[in-house]
């Protein structure tokens, strides 16, 4: 049997010359956690399924930081690596495969121009190709004042959610399930959806959305935002049809190992990979 | 997945010395990988200036692993090919789509069941959690599968053994220690 997965999500600031972790934002200060390829082989070593690098740095000139992170962390960990943020091109693309990335998540590119899932899947293969979305909840009245959206009854009331792009500076009014069954087709290998409403809550992940999401498309979805403890876990994956969870802070802050989420999980019943 | 940097690093990391050859007239006959990037039609394309080369291997008893689409191109053809593109045909039998209700691509760890143990490549590692990531996987036409793995109904081709050659449909280089292990066993046939 297919196990879930479960997969750190380093944000890393690569501002510095070897890059940097950084653990969010307590009090408004940033805090860092080390060198992203030493806290990956940490996390390999815990067990992690895969391991998904996100650049989060503000300035430019960080490529080459990204390029040698990939190339430092994959002498190390033998699990699959992801690389997202700010890849916009096949060329950038291929910079990080060449260095031993697996898959690249593209988000704010792919809104842009679709047409590079298309082409990072023919030329990579459809399994290097994730997309990255980030929806927002836009709460509604009444599920029939919304033309041309697909409208979701939450506990919160209803709603449609939108992509957002630019790690969450700019609303597109794409509609963020269509958005997902756009890019199925257009030959994407995996969905990584991200909660703007609950990313850096740990209120848990967004349920409502992974499960509509995840049950019309038939590439795996990795569930993503909100993550606070291994329940969430547990909750998205016996709730949803996501067969991955994505999380930060519950890690970084050494609240849970990654061995201890699998265990948990382990006991009640999902298949995991210990 | 299938990237050669992964297969470089793992190899590396067990103490081999891996070379990327990119000319025929390179390839030197100790042991050949062939690594998959994209879709059966381009690994197919791609390797066939190298075929006269892995033929040679083939006499020599040089061992031989191809890995995800590089397994898949030593059947004979694929399901997901364009019409006239043929695989090395090592193996009987072609390349399918996985037929299923659940999520394709099937990505991620699981779990394999060896069907015989007297693998060179399995030898005295047991069964474990390695990873997958694809929507085709093979039907032999002859009795060469050593390893399945079961996704819903359906059982997994995970990997086919004849003479010297093997092809594995997960990916050992990213399979953790586990992975390695069985990158080790090919190295020390």
């Amino acid at each position: 049997m297919l196990c879930k997965r479960i997969i750190p999500c380093l944000d890393c600031d690569l501002a510095v010359p070897r890059g940097r972790v950084v653990k969010g934002i307590e009090f408004r200060q940033i805090r860092y956690a080390g060198e992203p390829w030493k806290l990956a082989k940490k996390y390999y070593d815990e067990g992690a399924d895969e391991i998904v690098f996100l650049d989060i740095t503000a300035s430019h000139e960080r490529r080459e930081t990204m390029v040698n992170v990939i190339e430092e962390t994959a002498k190390h960990v033998f699990v699959p690596l992801t690389v997202g943020g700010g890849i916009k091109s096949l060329e950038d693309a291929r910079k990080v495969f060449n260095v031993g990335a697996d898959k690249v998540s593209i988000n704010t590119a792919a809104i842009q121009n679709p047409n590079l899932i298309n082409q990072i899947a023919k030329y990579f293969g459809s399994q290097a190709c994730v997309v990255a979305i980030d929806a927002k909840r836009r709460y509604v009245k009444s599920p029939n004042n919304v033309k041309d959206k697909i409208v979701i009854k939450t506990p919160e009331g209803y709603c449609w959610f939108e992509c957002s792009i630019y790690g969450g500076r700019k609303f597109t009014g794409i509609d963020a399930i269509k958005w997902a069954m756009e890019v199925e087709e257009r030959g994407a290998g995996e969905i990584l959806l991200t909660s703007m409403d609950r990313d850096g809550t740990v209120k848990g992940y967004d349920i409502p959305l992974t499960k509509e999401v995840s049950r019309r498309v038939k590439i795996p979805v990795i569930a993503s935002g909100g993550c606070g403890n291994p329940e969430h876990i547990y909750e998205v994956f016996t709730q949803t049809e996501a067969t991955a969870a994505l999380a930060a802070s519950i890690f970084h802050y050494e609240k849970y190992t990654i061995k201890q989420v699998k265990e948990y999980l382990a006991k009640k019943n999902v298949s995991v990979r210990l | 997945m299938g990237n050669i940097r992964s297969v470089y690093n793992a190899f590396k990391a067990i103490q081999a010395e891996p070379v990327i050859i990119d000319k025929p007239e390179n390839v030197k006959t100790e042991r050949i990988v062939i690594p998959g990037v994209g879709a059966f039609t381009d690994g197919a394309k791609n390797i066939q200036p190298f075929t006269p080369k892995i033929v040679e291997a083939l006499k020599s008893d040089t061992p031989i692993l191809g890995i995800c689409i590089g397994g898949q191109i030593l059947f004979e053809e694929s399901e997901e090919a364009l019409s006239g593109i043929k695989g090395l045909g090592f193996f009987k039998g072609k390349i399918a789509k996985i037929k299923t209700s659940l999520k394709l691509p099937h990505m991620g760890w699981n779990k394999l069941k060896i069907e015989k143990p007297e693998c060179p490549l399995f030898h005295g590692i047991g069964e474990g959690y390695v990873y997958f990531a694809h929507s085709y996987h093979a039907k032999p036409l002859e009795d060469v599968v050593v390893a399945k793995a079961k996704y819903g109904e359906e059982e997994i081709t995970a990997a086919v053994w004849k003479k010297k050659i093997y092809g594995v449909q997960f990916h050992p280089e990213k399979s953790g220690s586990y992975g390695l292990s069985i990158l080790k066993n090919f190295l020390n046939m």
